[in-house]
């Protein structure tokens, strides 16, 4: 657990949770896994807020607890994960997605579950239904089976999981953190309410729900109050205790990687080739484990009947554009066979390596000047270069192609690799050769995206320190506002209220609110790169 | 040999050639810095500007709306507040709201380690104590005499302690203090003096209240 990454973690949860479960959270990933007492001792909080701020972290999936190491007789230790703190960085992006794919009503049922870190399907069904017909007209409301649905479908593509099961036995976890595709989960969990028992963790329990959402204040019809009287008679008898689901954040990384592949190749090619890539992809969701270091080989066959009917590309047209995406120097799709009229696979693992690439290359162009990044890809394409060759090669002046190197010596994102001729690594006798190594310069680049990251937050909680005061006039004053609209005022008594806050407040608060936006935007791009770079590590380090 | 040592002597013996490092003979090397470098070093190149567009637009919306909502949840646990020297009138209201939000969440405790439970029973025990220190401010004397009643019958539901009579005592000193600061209120309204008018109680109205409580608790 590096420091940044503890930094940024803490003002994650400093946001998001409080002070007190930052102060927990940050003390468990310095330390490791602890158990109660130690937690208690070493940060100085009493123990029932200790206790809260780990049903918390338990609660949102960034604490696991496990019996001890000393044995079935110590106390249990309760562990932090940081990626999983991570994540709340990429809650947005997660709910416009959703938004995308199934609507409001997914983006709705995402953003609870993210939220609340687990819940039962009834009970999301329940407050989504309610929080949509909040937002419509008066006398309609939504169905519970309409929201039911798009649960369903949600947990059929995999964006939903069931949670893990919990031993009931002394409370420790069993350690499978994802039976993710596998359909014969260890039987020997007993579950406490549903007939079947854990045979698949993307298997929708049977619930008895029948209703449609409530809107406050509002007078319901006949059946609703039907409804309404069944559902609070049994508040909570649905049929599905026990059973929580949460957000499956892999599934979602495997559909923002597919659509980093397809927008690469829209702008390397053009759109009819990415169209290409984009049917293939699909067609191998769902037979393509998440490891996979390429997806199973179509065949043109295949593609050619999946392709969508609104393009009207014959079939040697489609031979062609496979042909060019083979041959081109990014490698995205690659050629396995020739049965069928040629099988074709997508190189996924590949595809990520190059836009990390793609990515540093970028990195080292904005920082230091093209002639630079000119430079960098040179030494990324040969490997290793003496300081004459590296001259040569690009073209550039030897005083200045110097500076340039040893400027990018010095921020590490070129090494120096020594080659002795002679035992005694005499300095005249040995090359020094420049070279970049790809994989370590991505893990310091995520480190610095990490810093960057927690720089934006500092800055932001900063910014609106300094105008606490007046974004709290400014509060009161809009709830003055909202009250007498609400109670009917005349609009001169509303423009009386608006003009307590001064020209050049509002200039300043105008101005504070720009500055909060550009921050906001900025982690949202940051953590962008954050997920391109982390994805290429994690697909090198299974190789 | 020689000529390297001459050139080695002109210049700081380092273990490394600088021939080979591409700084040549007789060139300058740059200025050695005697400071740390600046914080906030001039930059040559510009940050490129940030993405525009309906998407990102759409997210950043989403977030600031996440990061408001969040603080409304019963995840958020705040330290509470430090006790102020005074009871101020506002602590009632301030009270009342930190504690519905944190009472909303009921974890599911069997997905909990045993130890973090014992939050529940502790609960259940702090809910009864603020109501009885709610009824000490209300106002007029014979409701709080009623719903002191009620509160005592609940008690002796609820909690099966042994100190019954030290209990009622203790709820007669509790009212006796209520009605005195009611007769301070009075007092302080008619005559307008700045000495409490308790301060000189001469301990007569002791026994007398007492003697009526006794009346109405035998009902």
């Amino acid at each position: 657990m590096t420091a940044q990454e503890v930094r940024l973690c803490g003002l994650l949860l400093q946001e998001h949770f409080g002070d007190v479960v930052e102060k927990v959270g940050t003390h468990l990933l310095r330390n490791g896994a602890q158990h109660l007492r130690a937690i208690v001792q070493e940060t100085g909080t009493p123990m029932d807020l200790v206790k809260k701020s780990l049903c918390v972290l338990i609660q949102h999936g960034a604490c696991a607890f496990s019996s001890g190491r000393k044995g079935p007789g110590s106390p249990v230790e309760y562990q932090a994960s940081f990626e999983r703190i991570l994540r709340i960085l990429r809650y947005p992006r997660y709910i416009y997605t959703a938004k995308t794919l199934y609507g409001d009503t997914g983006e709705l049922i995402i953003e609870e579950l993210l939220q609340r870190g687990h819940m039962t399907m009834s009970s999301t069904v329940k407050t989504v239904a309610d929080r949509l017909t909040l937002n419509m007209e008066e006398g309609h409301s939504m169905e519970y089976s309409e929201v039911s649905n798009t649960f369903s479908k949600l947990v059929e593509t995999h964006f939903l999981q069931r949670c893990p099961p919990v031993e009931v036995a002394g409370k420790a976890v069993s350690a499978t953190p994802d039976p993710a595709t596998t359909p014969g989960a260890p039987a020997n969990n007993t579950t406490p309410s549903t007939p079947e028992s854990f045979a698949d963790c993307y298997k929708v329990p049977h619930v008895t729900l029948i209703g449609r959402g409530k809107r406050r204040n509002s007078s319901e019809d006949g059946e609703d109050q039907r409804n309404a009287k069944r559902a609070k008679e049994d508040p909570e008898t649905h049929g599905d205790e026990g059973i929580y689901w949460q957000v499956n954040f892999e599934r979602f990384h495997l559909h923002f990687r597919d659509q980093a592949i397809i927008s690469a190749v829209a702008n390397k090619l053009d759109q009819t080739s990415s169209e290409i890539v984009r049917t293939m992809l699909r067609m191998s969701e769902v037979t393509t484990p998440p490891i996979a270091t390429c997806t199973q080989a179509l065949s043109a066959n295949e593609i050619f009947r999946s392709l969508p009917p609104n393009y009207n590309i014959s079939r040697p047209i489609l031979d062609q554009y496979l042909t060019l995406l083979v041959d081109d120097p990014m490698e995205f799709v690659g050629k396995s066979g020739d049965s069928g009229g040629g099988m074709y696979v997508v190189n996924l693992h590949r595809a990520l390596a190059n836009l990390a690439r793609a990515t540093l290359e970028s990195v080292v162009q904005e920082r230091f000047g093209s002639r630079s990044a000119r430079i960098f890809r040179l030494l990324l394409r040969k490997r290793h270069l003496e300081q004459k060759q590296v001259e040569d090669f690009a073209m550039i002046p030897a005083k200045e192609a110097k500076d340039m190197l040893y400027t990018l010596l010095s921020e590490n994102l070129v090494q120096l690799q020594e080659i002795p001729k002679t035992p005694d690594h005499a300095p005249s006798r040995t090359f020094y050769l420049y070279t970049v190594n790809q994989l370590p310069t991505a893990r310091m680049l995520l480190q610095n995206c990490f810093k960057t990251v927690a720089n934006l937050i500092e800055r932001r909680l900063f910014e609106t320190k300094e105008s606490k005061r007046l974004l709290e006039k400014s509060q009161r004053i809009e709830a003055i506002l909202a009250s007498l609209q609400a109670s009917g005022a005349e609009p001169e008594q509303l423009t009386e209220v608006e003009e307590m806050i001064t020209p050049p407040e509002k200039q300043q608060l105008e101005s504070l609110r720009h500055h909060i936006n550009k921050l906001d935007s900025a982690e949202n791009q940051v953590d962008e790169t954050i997920f391109l770079l982390e994805s290429y590590i994690k697909a090198m380090k299974r190789l | 040999m020689a000529g390297r040592g001459g050139r080695g002597r002109g210049r700081s013996n380092m273990t490394f050639s600088l021939e080979n490092l591409g700084i040549g003979r007789g060139e300058a090397l740059p200025p050695s810095s005697l400071q740390p470098s600046p914080l906030f070093p001039p930059m040559t190149f510009q940050p490129v500007p940030l993405q525009t567009g309906e998407e990102v637009e759409y997210m950043l919306a989403l977030k600031q709306e996440l990061r408001a909502a969040t603080k409304n949840l019963p995840y958020y646990i705040r330290q509470s507040a430090a006790r102020r020297d005074v009871l101020r009138y506002s602590d009632k209201y301030h009270r009342d709201e930190a504690r519905d939000s944190i009472m909303d969440w009921r974890p599911d405790w069997s997905r909990l380690p045993n130890e973090l439970c014992i939050k529940v029973r502790k609960s259940q025990k702090k809910a009864v104590l603020p109501q009885l220190k709610g009824t000490k401010t209300t106002t007029s004397g014979k409701e709080e005499v009623l719903s002191k009643l009620e509160f005592l019958e609940k008690k002796e539901e609820i909690v099966n302690s042994e100190d019954e009579e030290d209990e009622e005592k203790k709820k007669t000193n509790e009212e006796e203090e209520q009605e005195q600061e009611e007769e301070l209120d009075e007092e302080e309204v008619e005559e307008e003096t700045d000495y409490i008018m308790s301060y000189f109680d001469n301990g007569e109205d002791f026994g007398v209240d007492s003697d009526d409580n006794m009346d109405e608790a035998t009902y």
